[in-house]
């Protein structure tokens, strides 16, 4: 068996193998080569997400993307994917908050016509009035079946929380009453004015050398101008709760409730980012679900799942636990929990369960960057927080610096036990 | 592509053992395949398999629970496990040169997982709400009570988590002794792809295994299911505003010369769909025939079609989200007439040159990551051979319109198939109280 030298992290992607270029048009063009497999992926974003949402069309970024392959001035609904299943291609569109991501992937041999119709539909989108609707009842039926979605429910609720009059407060999919007030003029002026190669992403990861790949895109969008396109609007601050705050969703005829607890985290480019996600190992990820799974799954049998989560973005995040447990225990689980998030933001973390998890971090970087679509992924992160294209080969380094006191600082600033959004949904609780 | 030809051996204990070595990266995936799963429970014990899943990860004496967990985690691998119909796995992907643990382990809890009363009882509670969960879920639900209705003496009959009443009676000795019946070398097949030397490996799986008793599992093979004599309709009542269908017809087993034909079938209808469990992915399928008639006729929202590849007849389903205002039998309707198109013969060699080129790509898709290769290195031994893996798309290519033809007139016929829906109550949710 052959060892893990130091020196293969330099086969992770690195300033020797990813090339970077910035079109003159705005759109940064990120690429690495990969003869493993005969496939390719692309991925990408565009500055165009739900943050421009008017709060009585909110959904409509989403409902724009979702649109631009639906039909476009060359081709018809079902040209557009009959042309790229035949070929077991894939391209699909998604909203953020902030982008309108894509991602795709084809046999080496059809990137170019991946990258044509990336570029006719984000560049030539025609809305039929037909497809409009269609996609109007599936996106209703999805907020249907949301409606009952227990750990959806929970979800949006402890947004709404601890991200308060903010745009991370708001549901990408938005509300059925939003959704079906939507118009195609709507669309058409979303796109309008949105879309455009400012900010614009796009990455290539697969069987093509660099050069081409640039030329492909070049091609493709290089030519592509849109004066209108305005910049992001600024964020509002987020005010931290003071208190906690307890809701209940009852939702008849569930078996099961779904529990999330937690508060605002770290943004990505915070230097607090790195001990927060340690720390967030240790709480509720570390080997069967952390500190978190061990008390309520492993000693206390009353979850298959309970963990935690933190989510960084660019303006701030969220450090959350989620649980699915019986109406009955509801209760119990979150004592539980909030002893352990008691603990977590008082007492340094343990200098073993630091290692253990640091190594985690370390080891698993190349599993994870294994395939394309991992390595389109890192890329993306690369660009988007500005990270630095040698990040991943610092990267041991950078987690190998963090101390214990480093994980309680910043437990101590985001995670107070007395100011946390606690949010259940499932069948009504009993109140005794 | 820096792969060997994959390595095909059995110890003289019985353990079948296939190597596949890649070196593209500095990383191994191994799994531990064991011929046991929810067709092999009987009424009573619905749900063990499962059971004894979670169990081995409360340890052993040389690798206690928690110790176990963290070394693989430590090393920055990931590992986890499956049951399903015909079989549970095991796997550990991690970097090369840890590998070695994973191999200890496996061979471990192979033999000695302990069982300890209380872990028992802990557990019994996780898998009930892991149940609750599923139960949370409409489709879990009118899928559970289609399978019921399509398998009324085949153990298929139930669904891998198992009864509730079961999941509430089950004791240590039964969940011990279904463990000391199926893990077994003889039972098992042990499957590693990745940065290895194929002979090294070997010489430490017989260091590991070699001296275990092949164990005896008796030659097992349930009574399949008495063909159907008429169509089953059902439906399944609950909370929401979304009503769903879904159509379960008795498909041909894995290892049948038909399977490759209904692969083709289940590609021209719902659209094309790859096995892969890792990184494999499907392509859309908005111009599968279904999608054309029933997404595009404003009838459904989303339509999908799945067939599994078993050791026994199994299902192949096609599952639909009726559009508000419409209804489930228009839907059928629509289905049946597609299905007649099918049965007359309607399929031109061109749709058939598109399904073979969508499963090549899921192919290579598929072949980008390790752990998906050793995957198929085991799971095609489940139900058939490796060699069904390797013909996969070549025997896709043999399929003729004249076998699409007969597979429809043969399978697809309502006789054949239980019509179940989903019909939503219309309770409200959403009442936030404050507490």
């Amino acid at each position: 068996m052959r060892a893990l030298q130091p020196a293969n992290w330099k086969t992770l992607p690195g300033p020797e193998d990813i090339t970077l270029v910035t079109l003159p048009n705005g759109i940064s063009v990120l690429t690495r080569s990969n003869f493993n497999s005969p496939s390719v992926v692309i991925a990408g974003y565009l500055a165009s997400g739900s943050l421009f949402d008017p709060d009585d069309r909110l959904g409509l970024a989403q409902f724009t993307a979702l649109s631009l392959m639906r039909g476009t001035q060359r081709q018809n609904f079902q040209q557009i994917y009959d042309s790229i299943e035949s070929v077991g291609a894939t391209l699909g569109f998604g909203t953020s908050v902030h982008n309108v991501s894509f991602g795709g992937r084809a046999l080496a041999e059809d990137l170019p016509l991946l990258m044509r119709l990336l570029s006719e539909a984000l560049r030539t989108p025609t809305f039929p009035l037909d497809q409009v609707e269609r996609l109007r009842a599936q996106l209703l039926s999805h907020l249907a079946i949301r409606a009952q979605d227990t750990a959806d429910l929970a979800s949006l609720e402890f947004d709404k929380i601890i991200f308060a009059g903010h745009p991370y407060s708001r549901p990408e999919d938005g509300y059925p009453e939003t959704i079906a007030r939507i118009t195609r003029d709507d669309l058409q002026a979303f796109h309008r004015v949105q879309y455009g190669p400012q900010g614009m992403v796009v990455v290539v990861v697969g069987a093509v050398e660099p050069q081409r790949a640039i030329d492909l895109v070049q091609q493709a969008l290089g030519d592509w101008q849109n004066p209108r396109q305005p910049d992001a609007p600024e964020m509002p601050a987020i005010i931290p709760l003071e208190a906690s705050v307890r809701r209940q969703i009852d939702v008849p005829g569930k078996v099961q409730s779904d529990l999330v607890m937690g508060t605002i985290g770290p943004a990505r480019c915070s230097p607090e980012f790195l001990p927060a996600s340690l720390g967030n190992s240790i709480l509720g990820q570390f080997g069967m679900m952390g500190r978190i799974g061990d008390v309520v799954r492993e000693r206390a049998g009353l979850a298959y799942h309970a963990s935690t989560s933190l989510n960084a973005w660019i303006a701030t995040g969220s450090w959350e636990v989620t649980a699915g447990v019986n109406p009955a225990n509801v209760q119990r689980a979150t004592d539980l929990i909030l002893s352990e998030l008691a603990r977590f933001s008082t007492e340094p973390v343990t200098k073993e369960e630091l290692e253990d998890s640091q190594a985690n971090f370390v080891g698993r970087l190349p599993l994870s960057l294994e395939s394309n679509g991992g390595v389109a992924n890192a890329l993306i992160n690369l660009y988007r927080f500005q990270l630095g294209l040698d990040y991943y080969q610092r990267y041991p380094q950078l987690v190998q610096s963090v101390t214990p006191e480093m994980v309680l600082e910043a437990a101590r600033t985001y995670l107070h036990p007395d100011r946390l959004a606690i949010v259940s949904a499932g069948p009504a609780l009993d109140k005794n | 592509m820096t792969s060997t030809p994959v390595t095909f051996t059995q110890l003289p204990n019985g353990l079948t053992i296939h190597l596949k070595e890649i070196h593209t990266a500095p990383i191994i995936s191994h799994w531990v395949w064991y011929r046991v799963g929810s067709r092999n429970e009987t009424p009573g014990i619905t749900g063990i398999s499962h059971w004894v899943e979670h169990m081995m990860f409360k340890g052993t004496k040389m690798f206690p629970s928690g110790v176990l967990d963290k070394a693989i985690s430590r090393e920055g691998g990931y590992w986890n496990a499956f049951t399903y119909l015909d079989w549970t796995t095991y796997f550990e992907t991690l970097p090369a040169d840890k590998i070695d643990l994973a191999l200890r382990l496996e061979a471990n809890r192979m033999v000695e997982t302990e069982f300890v009363p209380e872990e028992v009882d802990s557990e019994r509670t996780v898998i009930i709400s892991e149940r609750q969960g599923h139960e949370n879920e409409p489709l879990f639900r009118l899928g559970e009570a289609v399978q019921k209705a399509a398998f009324r003496s085949h153990p298929y009959h139930h669904e891998v988590i198992g009864e509730v009443e079961d999941l509430q009676k089950i004791t240590r000795d039964d969940l011990y002794n279904h463990y000391r019946g199926h893990y077994n070398p003889s039972n098992a097949v042990v499957a590693l792809a990745g940065d290895f030397d194929t002979q090294a490996m070997l010489a430490r799986l017989q260091e590991l295994y070699g001296n275990m008793p092949a164990g005896n599992v008796p030659e097992y093979h349930p009574a399949l299911e008495a063909p159907q004599s008429a169509e089953q309709r059902l439906e399944v009542s609950g909370p929401g505003h979304t009503t769903y269908l879904q159509l379960a017809y008795r498909a041909p087993a894995a290892a049948h010369p038909d399977f490759f034909a209904f692969s083709v079938l289940d590609s021209l209808l719902t659209g094309a769909t790859g096995l892969n469990m890792f990184g494999g992915g499907g392509v859309s399928n908005k111009t599968s025939r279904l999608y054309r008639k029933l997404v595009e006729g404003e009838l459904v929202v989303n339509v999908s079609g799945g067939l599994q590849a078993t050791l026994d007849p199994f299902l192949y389903d096609i599952t639909a989200t009726v559009r508000p205002g419409r209804t489930p039998q228009e839907a059928l309707s629509v289905i049946d007439s597609e299905i007649q198109r099918l049965q007359d013969g309607q399929v031109s060699a061109e749709e058939i040159a598109r399904a073979i080129k969508q499963a090549r790509a899921l192919f290579a898709y598929g072949s980008e990551n390790i752990t998906n290769q050793a995957f198929w290195l085991g799971y095609a031994e489940m139900f058939d051979h490796y060699a069904w893996f390797e013909q996969y798309t070549e025997r896709l290519a043999q399929v003729t319109a004249q076998d699409i033809q007969r597979a429809a007139q043969e399978y697809l016929v309502p006789s054949n198939r239980v019509v179940g829906a989903y019909l939503p109550t219309g309770e409200e949710s959403g009442e936030e109280e404050e507490e």
